[in-house]
């Protein structure tokens, strides 16, 4: 398989690391270092990219981005609890079958019998659906870490080989490989055979000059230094040891009602009033509003 | 950490497809390819640090320390902590790493240079530089250069519309921010000490080779971390690893509830739907099991020696508490007192738990030192209520009685009505009834687990939990 060279294994989206941070700002995704990095390997390599990291860090973005960038149709499983291979990766069509079956009454059996498994009733789901298809394919398999230990055996052999086995039809193998990313928010522990068919990035909150970029390009009616004291607050509260962390949506969140409420600068009754957009539990709120003194007398001017 | 030649390749392929010429990008890339999971990060950055040197030898323009001149070395002391504080209060990493090179290579030298035992020591760099006491005067600079700038006083909260601070400090006046300047500052700090961690092992390891320090310097992930000895830096992470363990053991415990309902058949009620379809068992019915949330009573010592451990069994237990019916915790020292209401209380400040406890509690008696005898005879007397059939008892300890009475008949007493007991154990094996530790005659009452750090404190909370 490496013998067959960088271009058929990998899915060529890219051409360099800045090519990967340039194009993904151009779609409004700005990355770390890491993550360029990252991107540029799984689609060097042609291996799937496992992404761990906070809620709201932009795992699922970045897939979207990728996809947005190459022009490609984004195929997207949402795994759940009892999510299966009929969801996952294809169904017979049942209704379509008996229908076939009830129209051709004089035929023979082994006629209809040959016919009825064909493409024609076969209903794609997404990870077989990622697989056929000449045109660039982004993967999405998100929150995999939600979806039951069997699945993961079925995503195997999706992973490793790009293939798909379908008992009557036959092995179904990729002819161009899909652009894969799963997403985990890390609430079970992923398989280690799984880890291992993956390139492994951990996303974590972006430091204070790259979230303010952020911010500025998501939200640019912020004034740069309201912006700023922004960022640094929610740092502030990243520090806390919250049961739950602020997440880059919630910044940019925070920012937008800044924005609305016509606020210039961050004082105490605007980060008092507002606290509740970026914490989402009553302990965290009484916590920081401690730690930030909120309630302190302000000297009269 | 489990590398095998797949990842080699993977690795090599990365370098390839990446070349050389960024340190970051090759760090991202390597990571990438070998990690598996975060919490092999810091290991990694440690050893990567160390095989892929930013600079070698000594920095360029420092001059060995005249050691035979105090002046000469004050004057130069001082003049780093100026530089620093600057580096510090501007923000400048290129800047902080500099002088943490610099720093160890003034300051952490120690034995004769050529001998067998010299070094470079980063705990006496840190110890002679003490970047701590730059705080304040690295946050006067800061308000001074706002001063400069916006010229009115903080906490007003009034626009300054693009008012700008002086060059080479940090944005204008805003008055709310103020508040979290002196925790930023400190995370500054903390970031240097860390750089001169790794600028003092990177110069070793120039010495020593770089193979013999990897091996020794590489710390150990949060969830492996030994209760007895962790930092504080170290607690903080591992009451962070707590919270999603809690969720972890949840989720393992729905799967399990799932899988037990395929259980056994349920003849009678099989053969009832059967006759709907003229008495061919076409689908079965399984038993139902009653899931039974057992209660949980645990015994903490909360004395000195153990106190890390007891909090973060507490702070388990607290996350799970859902998964129990009830949930009763009680704490010792040489006396045994009920304290359910503090760590419910306590959800938000996990921290200061250990601290509450001693100070609301009734857990000590006229010394200090914990007196398992006492604290077991008195929890039998006083609460043996609270333990029944359904009852899982936890005790946590380590079973060293200070040379008193370890009292076994009350913890015979405890475990005969309890469903189950156990004795968590934070220190090893070898260690069990060394000294003044009387764990094996407790272990043969109860079964005694070795618990020593957040991976066994989960594998063994989820040995309790209900199916």
């Amino acid at each position: 398989m490496a013998a067959q060279g960088e271009h058929v294994t990998g899915t060529g989206f890219f051409t360099s690391v800045d090519d990967v941070s340039v194009r993904l700002a151009e779609v409004g995704y700005l990355a770390s270092t890491a993550v360029a990095t990252t991107v540029f390997l799984a689609d060097r390599l042609g291996k799937p990219l496992l992404v761990e990291g906070p809620a709201g860090v932009g795992k699922t973005e970045l897939a979207k981005a990728v996809a947005a960038i190459g022009g490609a149709r984004l195929v997207r499983l949402q795994c759940y609890e009892g999510v299966d291979e009929s969801r996952a990766l294809y169904e017979w069509n049942h209704a379509k079958q008996l229908l076939r079956i009830t129209a051709g009454r004089d035929e023979s059996w082994d006629e209809a019998r040959t016919d009825i498994f064909s493409e024609e009733f076969l209903l794609p789901r997404p990870l077989l659906t990622a697989i056929r298809g000449d045109q660039p394919t982004v993967l999405l398999i998100d929150e995999t870490d939600k979806a039951d230990v069997e699945v993961e055996g079925l995503l195997l052999e999706v992973l490793s080989d790009f293939q798909v086995t379908v008992p009557e039809l036959g092995t179904i193998t990729a002819t161009r490989r899909p652009f894969v990313l799963l997403t985990s928010n890390a609430t079970r522990e992923l398989s280690e055979a799984l880890r291992r068919r993956c390139l492994f990035l951990h996303i974590d909150f972006p430091d204070q000059e790259l979230e303010q970029r952020i911010v500025r390009l998501k939200v640019p009616g912020l004034d740069a230094v309201l912006a700023e004291s922004l960022v640094r607050v929610v740092g502030a509260l990243r520090a806390m040891e919250l049961r739950k962390a602020p997440s880059v949506a919630e910044t940019i969140d925070w920012a937008r009602t800044l924005l609305a409420l016509g606020a210039e600068t961050l004082d105490e009754a605007v980060v008092r009033d507002s606290l509740g957009v970026i914490l989402k539990h009553q302990d965290d709120v009484l916590k920081a509003g401690s730690k930030l003194r909120l309630d302190a007398v302000v000297p009269a001017p | 950490m489990q590398i095998g030649p797949g990842e080699t390749l993977d690795a090599a392929a990365a370098l390839e497809a990446l070349g050389l010429d960024h340190r970051e990008r090759v760090r991202a890339g390597l990571a990438a390819a070998l990690l598996r999971r975060e919490g092999q990060r810091a290991a990694f950055d440690t050893v990567f640090d160390l095989y892929f040197p930013l600079a070698v030898g000594a920095p360029e323009g420092v001059r060995d320390l005249p050691v035979d001149a105090p002046a000469a070395w004050r004057e130069q002391l001082a003049g780093l902590r100026d530089r620093l504080a600057d580096a510090l209060a501007a923000d400048d990493r290129a800047a902080l790493a500099r002088l943490a090179a610099e720093a160890v290579s003034v300051l952490g030298r120690y034995g004769a240079p050529g001998s067998a035992s010299d070094g470079w020591s980063a705990h006496q760099t840190l110890d002679r530089l003490q970047p701590q006491i730059l705080l304040a005067r690295v946050l006067a600079a800061i308000r001074a250069g706002q001063g400069g700038g916006g010229g009115q006083a903080p906490g007003q909260g009034q626009g300054q519309g693009g008012g700008q601070g002086s060059a080479g400090l940090r944005r204008a006046g805003e008055g709310f921010t103020e508040r979290i300047e002196a925790d930023e500052i400190r995370d500054r700090i903390e970031q240097f000490r860390r750089q001169v961690g790794n600028e003092a092992r990177r110069r070793v390891a120039e010495l020593r080779g770089t193979d013999v320090i990897a091996r020794r310097a590489v710390a150990a992930s949060p969830d492996q971390v030994d209760f007895l000895v962790a930092g504080r830096d170290q607690l903080a992470q591992l009451r962070r690893t707590v919270q999603p363990l809690s969720r972890k053991l949840a989720t393992r415990l729905a799967a399990r509830r799932r899988r037990a309902q395929h259980g056994r058949i349920d003849l009678r009620r099989t053969l009832r739907r059967s006759l709907s379809t003229g008495g061919v068992p076409l689908r079965p019915v399984y038993r139902r099991r009653n899931p039974g949330r057992p209660e949980l009573v645990l015994l903490c010592d909360v004395s000195g020696s153990v106190a890390g451990f007891a909090n973060f069994t507490m702070l388990l237990v607290q996350a799970l508490r859902d998964q129990f019916s009830k949930v009763r915790v009680f704490a010792f020292v040489n006396r045994t007192d009920e304290v359910t209401d503090l760590v419910t209380a306590g959800r938000a400040d996990p921290a200061g738990l250990g601290s509450r406890i001693l100070a609301e509690a009734e857990v000590t008696g006229w010394d200090g030192s914990s007196d398992y005898g006492a604290a077991l005879g008195g929890f039998a007397d006083r609460f043996l209520g609270a333990v029944g059939p359904r009852t899982s008892v936890l005790i946590l300890g380590d079973a060293r009685t200070n040379g008193r009475d370890p009292n076994p008949a009350a913890l015979a007493r405890i475990a005969a009505r309890a469903r189950r007991t156990y004795w968590l154990n934070p220190e090893p094996r070898e260690l069990w009834s060394t000294g003044d530790s009387v764990a094996g005659e407790y272990a043969r009452q109860v079964d005694m687990l070795p618990c020593r750090n957040v991976r066994q404190l989960g594998e063994i909370v989820a040995k309790l939990l209900p199916v």
